[in-house]
């Protein structure tokens, strides 16, 4: 390292010196402009959302929220059936999704044997690394059907002749819809919030648990009262990790929710999201506010789900293990 | 104490019933997704051959391959992470070693991370929007570009925490040297780092061979086999996309093959980018 052998004497102004701070200077320039980079991609993405959704925006207005029309003919467009599908098909996925990845979280901490824990813990960051797309495929070819013939008849039958929930569940069973695509969902976000629960419940101080243990608290009353209260930041964290998946997951929820934009009450009905509207038909928008219209709904999803994701990270602070996600 | 019987009693059964459910859960979890991985390889095993890596896509009905996909998820893939590797490996420098403490570094920070998990399908319109629209045409670097920036901040956030392992010792004894700071973090610092670092990298290139929205309207797709990414390219995801989606079994069965090879690759990369992390000093 030529650097080494520069004399000790302060020498301020020699060539050395000045090639010295210029490449110091250079690096530290090329570092920042880095880190720049990424709050410009964000920035870019919000500014050129808004530019593009702005003439849909200023044509409809509030209405744009609340209209449920999508006709490319007439050129009136309205969102609310892919909001409500976004929001009915996360709220599914969460159902299933966190009670779930919480079980999985009690079960890995406290009943595992400990062999197990480890090998379990793998598997399940794992499992968050398969892509969408195979989960969608899987929806498609294998649990629709399996819905459609086994699941929901029985749903049909048992809860529709009830008066409010009785709703919910009206109609024929397709296999494809809310419901099916908030089932597929909900088992595509369980590993990332059961990988985020897993670790706040392991990073419960060990004397906290032995404390509870040793007052004759049972395993569950350990979990539920001494590691959930003390975990919450993290276990909320991860949840609204999952939830900001949940609402802008794309291919998983295309493949089985039939593209329908309604708003209809049952969940066995066919429906749209956001991100589905958004695969299915950019590619094929024609004319300027049927374009506008699409930038407009993916403005509103990347708003909610950067509320959501900030709420997630702020909960979380920097411990979650999810850079492998 | 005879009171407290009933008590007892009641608290031992929730505690059977909730371990009883913890363990129900677990395992239909568990089951669930080894059938999901089950399905993929049966399904994909049956449509594999030679020439899934020798033929080109077929119409349908006819006979072929995923050459084109398989190239152009290939080509885009490694481009993509060329392009974000430099940049996501020094700004991850940039907030560990220059601005630990600064306000900005936690501004990028708090930023990147929502990049991290932002829905990719965004990042396909803001790429449909700079680089797609203004060219006039779709393109395998548009696709390359979508990949990148959702590469970058997997790079981004590895690099920081790796190189925040590396002890302050390292750091103050090639300071100490008389080594300047870029010549201190690139020979010491990053070495020190190097396996965190690849391990980051891998983890990246697993995320986005897998990612199809964002290809959607930047890369779209192609029947034929092209020459270079200045044309609509086909990527295997999308290819996976078109044909699971499609009436025709044999497209069917050349998406279940699709599928299977990217599950293969994703699931390959993860673990042994685990391996690399494990094995390295950090």
């Amino acid at each position: 390292m030529g650097s080494t052998r520069a004399p000790a004497r302060a020498e301020p102004r020699t060539l050395r010196d000045a090639q010295r701070t210029a490449s110091e200077r250079g690096f530290h320039s090329l570092a920042l402009a880095s880190a720049i980079l990424v709050v410009a991609a964000l920035a870019g993405i919000f500014a050129l959302l808004l530019i593009g959704g702005l003439p849909a925006l200023q044509r409809f207005g509030w209405r744009f929220l609340t209209a449920t029309s999508w006709n490319p003919v007439t050129g009136v467009f309205g969102a609310l059936p892919p909001i409500y599908g976004t929001l009915v098909t996360s709220a599914i996925a969460m159902l299933i999704g966190v009670p779930t990845a919480f079980s999985i979280a009690f079960f890995i901490n406290e009943l595992c044997p400990h062999r197990l824990r480890g090998p379990l813990t793998v598997g399940i960051e794992l499992l968050a690394a398969v892509p969408s797309i195979i989960y969608g495929m899987w929806g498609l070819f294998i649990l629709a059907p399996f819905l459609a013939a086994h699941v929901e008849p029985p749903l049909i039958d048992l809860l529709g002749p009830l008066p409010l929930v009785g709703a919910l569940f009206r109609g024929a069973p397709f296999g494809i819809g809310m419901l099916t695509a908030g089932v597929i969902l909900g088992i595509m976000i369980l590993p990332y919030i059961a990988a985020v629960a897993r670790q706040a419940i392991g990073d419960v101080p060990l004397l906290l648990r032995e404390a509870a243990f040793a007052v004759g608290a049972t395993r569950w009353e350990v979990f539920r009262h001494v590691l959930v209260p003390y975990a919450s930041h993290g276990l909320l964290g991860g949840v609204m990790l999952g939830l900001g998946r949940a609402l802008g997951e794309t291919m998983a929820v295309t493949f089985v929710i039939g593209n329908a934009h309604q708003v209809a009450r049952s969940l066995l009905a066919p429906g749209t999201t956001i991100s589905a509207t958004l695969a299915n038909e950019f590619t094929e928008a024609v004319g300027d506010i049927y374009m506008s219209s699409l930038l407009a709904l993916g403005l509103i999803l990347f708003i909610i789900t950067f509320v959501v994701l900030a709420a997630a990270r702020l909960l979380l602070g920097r411990t979650s293990p999810d850079a492998a996600a | 104490m005879t009171a407290d019987r009933p008590l007892l009693s009641r608290r031992r059964a929730a505690d059977a019933v909730m371990t009883a459910v913890a363990w129900a859960a677990t395992l239909a979890t568990l089951a669930v997704l080894a059938l999901v991985l089950f399905v993929v390889v049966r399904r994909g095993i049956g449509s594999l051959g030679l020439a899934i890596f020798t033929q080109t896509t077929p119409p349908p009905g006819g006979k072929g391959g995923l050459l084109n996909p398989i190239l152009g998820s290939l080509a885009m893939t490694g481009t993509a992470v060329a392009a974000a590797s430099p940049v996501g490996i020094l700004a991850g420098t940039y907030l560990a070693e220059y601005g630990r403490h600064k306000r900005l570094a936690q501004v990028v920070r708090f930023l990147n991370d929502t990049l991290l998990s932002a829905p990719s399908i965004i990042i396909g319109l803001f790429v449909y929007g700079l680089a797609v629209r203004p060219a006039g045409h779709f393109s395998g670097w548009a696709g390359a570009l979508a990949l990148a920036l959702i590469a970058l901040p997997v790079v981004v956030r590895t690099t920081e925490d790796v190189l925040k392992m590396v002890p302050a010792s390292l750091r103050e004894a090639g300071i100490a040297l008389g080594a300047p700071r870029w010549r201190m973090i690139v020979s010491i610092a990053w070495r020190a780092a190097a396996g965190g670092i690849a391990t980051g990298l891998l983890l990246a290139v697993a995320r986005i061979s897998g990612e199809t929205a964002p290809l959607l309207f930047t890369s779209l797709n192609n029947q034929f086999l092209t020459s270079g990414l200045d044309q609509p390219t086909a990527s295997l995801p999308v290819a996976i996309f078109q044909f699971a989606m499609s009436p025709y079994p044999d497209w069917q069965a050349l998406a279940w093959a699709g599928a299977l090879l990217i599950s293969a690759a994703v699931l390959l990369l993860n673990i042994s980018a685990r391996l690399i992390a494990g094995r390295a000093p950090m």
